[in-house]
């Protein structure tokens, strides 16, 4: 146990290690005067505006308008993806006819679509979060129907040996299967849906959110509060994987150990 | 009623004019044999004869091409039967804990918990077992996992028992002890098994009838009586009598690889 608590602790320093030196070297980098402040301001101060637009300057504002975008966008995948791509994974037939186009749309940059989707929803909210959703959603669609078409043909001539009947194989082993691929689907959607909404708030006429406030920076000439905003929407996208990621250990404990 | 409605008293499953083809070849082409009830049959012969391609068929995973197969009357939706597969790993749902695997087909028949509880609990008393049963498959070796999925395959009561060499992808330290173990709840039970083995030594050791296939089109090579006593131990396998009825097999093993 207590050799287990130094390891973890080991492991909690050296973890910290990389994100110090990057400040030390910004640091030294910024103080020397290597690269002209005008471009990189100095840690500190880029910390400082961080913390004066959290406490007051709205940034909490546009961090929480941000997560709820992307998490309307995602939630809008998830529920019409997951359903849609365990009925295209169950049949084969199916999956075929349709595969060329979910790759290919898959692969079509999802901000190629913005003026597409600004045409369709107006300049509103919902426009951003459509571009999003869609995007996510085709990322799920196509991981879901893969863990499903890629179950263990043992395990559903298992159950039905046993006497399951196609719902029960459904519900009982079908859907169980094609979880761990259903959640690594789950993780890209979120991401991709946060990248497409902080460059639709940057594009798309947003009133808030982290890409307007990126963008505004950028107009201003605020650099401290560039940089600051970077940070921000890096923690957000970060904290938003390892939730996933924390979630899925917890939920799919049996992934790649079976 | 069909004409097949009427078995030998003592068989348990009547095979008649079996046919199936894969592509074309036909593996079995009016294929018939009477299995005994409450006996252990081991199926053997040389590779690709079909011998799994004959269990799962009998146990309905496969459908025939024709004729009939019936379980002292009945038909395998009838019949309840159990399945052990070779690979234990894709056949164990890992996101269930080994008992609640073990409760799964008991659920499925609609059987209330405690009624689960009480078999199950009669279960585990047949089996030796030096591990915990609350832990998922994959904290379980391949002889544990095997052993959880054979008595998954025996909550129900099955009244056959379907074995596709579920011991190929164990080490043979294991295999001895898993040998003796199935050998020893099947005979207490009384089940009918049929069991596939690519291993001469354990389809003879495991069985009272060996069923030997020729080449396909698979035909019956012979049908052996194996009358060695039980229990048998790993002492059987230098027994005289063991070693007379092997090299017999061997023989005749060899001569169905040669052909017709």
């Amino acid at each position: 146990m207590g050799l287990q608590v130094k390891t973890a602790w080991q492991r909690g320093i050296l973890m910290a290690v990389g994100p110090l030196m990057l400040f030390a070297i910004w640091y030294v980098v910024n103080a020397q005067g290597w690269v002209t402040p005008r471009l990189l301001p100095s840690p500190v101060r880029t910390l400082q505006s961080i913390w004066t637009n959290m406490a007051g300057g709205g940034m909490g504002h546009d961090f929480w308008r941000t997560l709820v975008r992307t998490l309307q966008a995602f939630g809008i995948a998830a529920v019409a993806g997951v359903p849609l791509g365990i009925m295209i994974g169950a049949n084969a037939k199916l999956y075929r006819s349709i595969e060329f186009l979910v790759d290919f749309f898959r692969s079509t940059p999802a901000t190629a679509m913005f003026p597409l989707f600004m045409i369709i929803f107006g300049l509103g909210d919902f426009a951003k979060i459509a571009v999003a959703a869609f995007a996510a959603w085709l990322v799920i669609l196509f991981n879901v129907a893969y863990g499903v078409m890629n179950a263990r043909q043992t395990r559903l001539l298992a159950a039905r040996v046993m006497g399951a009947s196609r719902l029960r194989i459904f519900r009982d082993v079908l859907f169980y299967e094609c979880l761990p691929q259903t959640f690594v689907g789950l993780r890209t959607a979120v991401s991709l849906a946060l990248v497409v909404i902080v460059v639709a708030e940057m594009f798309i006429g947003a009133d808030d959110g982290l890409g307007k406030r990126i963008i505004d920076s950028q107009i201003t000439f605020d650099m401290p509060q560039l940089y600051g905003t970077i940070l921000v929407s890096g923690v957000l996208g970060y904290g938003l994987n390892l939730f996933f990621l924390t979630l899925e250990t917890r939920l799919v404990h049996w992934a790649g150990r079976s | 009623m069909n004409a097949l409605a009427w078995f030998t008293p003592g068989t348990h499953i009547t095979v008649r004019g079996l046919r199936k083809a894969f592509g074309g070849n036909p593996v079995y082409a009016g294929f018939d044999i009477d299995l005994p009830k409450g006996r252990i049959v081991s199926v053997f012969g040389p590779n690709g004869c079909g011998k799994s391609t004959f269990i799962n068929m009998v146990a309905g995973l496969l459908p025939i091409d024709g004729g009939e197969i019936l379980f002292e009357g009945k038909t395998i939706r009838e019949t309840r039967i159990g399945y052990v597969f070779q690979n234990y790993r894709e056949a164990l749902f890992p996101w269930q804990r080994a008992i609640d695997n073990i409760h799964y087909p008991l659920k499925l028949m609609g059987i209330a918990r405690p009624e689960r509880e009480r078999r199950i609990a009669e279960l585990v008393a047949g089996f030796d077992l030096k591990f915990d049963l609350h832990r998922y498959p994959y904290e379980l070796s391949g002889g544990q996992q095997q052993t959880v999925s054979i008595m998954r395959s025996l909550a129900i009561e099955p009244e056959v028992l379907f074995l596709d060499e579920p011991f190929s992808a164990l080490d043979y330290e294991m295999t001895l002890i898993m040998r003796d173990q199935l050998q020893k709840v099947l005979v207490a039970r009384g089940t009918t098994a049929v069991l596939v083995s690519h291993d001469l030594e354990e389809a003879i050791y495991l069985a009272d009838k060996l069923l030997l296939l020729t080449r396909r089109p698979s035909r019956i090579a012979e049908f052996l009586d194996i009358p060695l006593a039980r229990p048998r131990s790993p002492a059987t396998l230098t027994d005289t009598e063991f070693v007379r009825i092997k090299a017999h097999a061997l023989e005749l093993f060899q001569t169905a690889v040669r052909g017709s």
